[in-house]
């Protein structure tokens, strides 16, 4: 089980070390990880290993949405089987 | 890896253009519920109700959460009450509705349906008292939702039913005068009414049902929309193909939302609805659409096309997105929950004539339309008649869901709010049709029902 973890926003100091630090503190192992920075605006995607977390999913995501309240980032943590869905026949 | 301009589109999808799924209703059958005493049939329609939506709430609010997208509506359909009333003989059927009231607001849903009678080729024990009882039922319950249906393409019209049923639709807004006639805004009548339709006001558990089941309703007017306005100088067969592949995404979410929630619940997955429902909110508007394909306004000739080719492309899409389609699964057109049929409405581009054109090529009928409150219960009557010939003929699902603004007229609007939006109050044809309507009897069916 995998879920997608987006990230778009101002660019600050520090966004994928807060990021990764939550992911890891529940056991979320980040597979794979691609940004970039456009002037100012940060934009990452984040493909994270969740089946081995030590709490439920929704804790992750409320606390991902919650961080991205506190930075002025959109954080979106949705499980990939949604995108699989919608984009693959 | 999920490419990223997919995943990127998803999330415009649900965060700029209102994608969500509308609603998971949950179907609960309570024929083994019946009993002659009403206390003790309320008392095993409580506890049943409460035992299978126990979970309902809580497991979909988890899948909002887990795949991001929004759940709007967690409903229940049953068993049609007058199925279960009948045993009942001379007892007041509303403790059916007060029963469901508490049993949805104990397991936290939004609306439950069911409060309805199958008459479409005459009365059986029960019926009329259950309908007779419609007006009181819906002025003393906020979430309850009643459905009558009157006709069918197999059995014809009952005339006499839609006679009767002019008359409720007037004494369930008159009752409920204080809330803004919302009593009629909780009552459809119905042509072909669907068994397994989860969409308010007229979802019930057919007969022919599982004992529970899942069924899901998407949304998405603004998905559409939006992707259309991406090809402002598209053919109208390229048009077509952009609602197609749409119509194929929001599906797909239905399906895995109804398959997720089936599984965690432990009850069977029934279908996904393919309607495009719209909100009053800005950008979730069926109307929006259909002025996106060229139209100035919806409601101006041309809009029947365009909503015939809008619905097609939308079951063309949808069709191979899910294993199991039911429901009403067409594009809706209610007027007071659709913003952009509002503002049509109101500039008087849009006319209950025009309106009962567009129910022949879409679903569902002449859907939350305020009328003016002097309206003859026989012209009310009449709507239904019309609105049923359409379903009969053309082997489809019609409605009616008008709500009377008693004490207003042409120019003023009844607000409910949330999803159910506003109305202003519609020109009618004044001329009376109570000859007809009086004859009673049964209007038989059309030819074609012969198929066997």
């Amino acid at each position: 089980m995998r879920a997608v973890l987006t990230v778009i926003g101002k660019d600050t100091v520090g966004i994928l070390a807060k990021v990764s630090t939550i992911c890891a503190e529940y056991n979320g192992n980040v597979i794979e990880v691609t940004q970039s920075v456009l002037q100012d605006m940060f934009a990452m995607i984040m493909m994270v290993d969740i089946s081995d977390l030590n709490v439920e999913f929704t804790v992750l995501s409320d606390r991902m949405t919650k961080l991205g309240e506190e930075l002025g980032l959109s954080i979106h943590t949705m499980h990939e089987d949604i995108f699989d869905a919608m984009h693959r026949i | 890896m999920i490419n990223a301009h997919d995943i990127l589109e998803t999330i415009r999808m649900i965060q700029n253009e209102c994608l969500d799924i509308r609603t998971i209703t949950m179907g609960i059958s309570l024929l083994d519920c019946i009993d002659s005493y009403i206390d003790n049939a309320c008392d095993k329609v409580y506890d049943k109700i409460t035992r299978c939506a126990a979970n309902l709430v809580p497991v979909a609010e988890k899948i909002e959460k887990e795949f991001g997208i929004p759940i709007i509506n967690k409903r229940l359909s049953v068993t049609p009450i007058a199925i279960v009333s009948a045993a009942c003989k001379n007892q007041n059927p509303v403790k059916f509705a007060v029963t469901m009231e508490k049993a949805a607001k104990a397991v936290g849903v939004n609306l439950i349906g069911g409060y309805s009678a199958l008459v479409q080729k005459g009365f059986a024990a029960g019926d009329i008292e259950l309908i007779e009882s419609i007006p009181e039922a819906l002025a003393t319950t906020s979430n309850v939702c009643s459905s009558v249906n009157v006709g069918s393409t197999k059995t014809g019209i009952n005339l006499d039913a839609c006679k009767i049923m002019g008359r409720i639709v007037k004494q369930s807004a008159i009752k409920t005068v204080d809330n803004a006639c919302f009593g009629a805004a909780k009552l459809v009548v119905f042509c072909n009414a669907p068994d397994d339709n989860p969409f308010m006001a007229g979802a019930f558990h057919g007969v022919g049902e599982p004992d529970c089941i899942i069924n899901v309703g998407v949304s998405g007017p603004g998905v559409v929309r939006a992707a259309l306005a991406k090809h402002p100088d598209a053919d109208i067969a390229e048009i077509a193909d952009v609602i197609k592949k749409t119509s194929y995404k929001i599906t797909r979410v239905g399906q895995l939302v109804g398959v997720t929630a089936s599984e965690r619940l432990g009850v069977p997955f029934g279908i996904v609805d393919l309607s495009l429902a719209p909100t009053p909110a800005v950008g979730d508007s069926v109307a929006h659409i259909l002025e996106e394909i060229g139209l100035e306004h919806c409601g101006s000739h041309g809009t029947t096309a365009a909503l015939a080719l809008l619905n097609d492309a939308v079951k063309k899409g949808g069709v191979m997105a899910c294993s199991r389609i039911g429901g009403l699964s067409g594009a809706f057109i209610p007027v007071s929950e659709d913003a952009g049929m509002i503002d049509a409405a109101k500039c008087g581009a849009l006319s209950i004539e025009k309106l009962e054109a567009m129910t022949a090529v879409c679903s569902v009928g002449l859907d939350m339309i305020v009328v003016p409150g002097d309206i003859t219960e026989d012209t009310i009557s009449a709507i239904i008649a019309d609105e049923a010939a359409i379903g009969m003929v053309n082997s489809k699902t019609t409605a009616v869901r008008i709500i009377p603004a008693i004490g207003m007229d042409v120019g003023e609007e009844l607000d409910w709010g949330g999803l159910f939006g506003c109305g202003p109050v519609m020109k009618i044809n004044k001329n009376s049709p109570s000859k007809f309507i009086n004859r009673g009897g049964q209007i038989p069916a059309p030819l074609h029902s012969l198929k066997n």
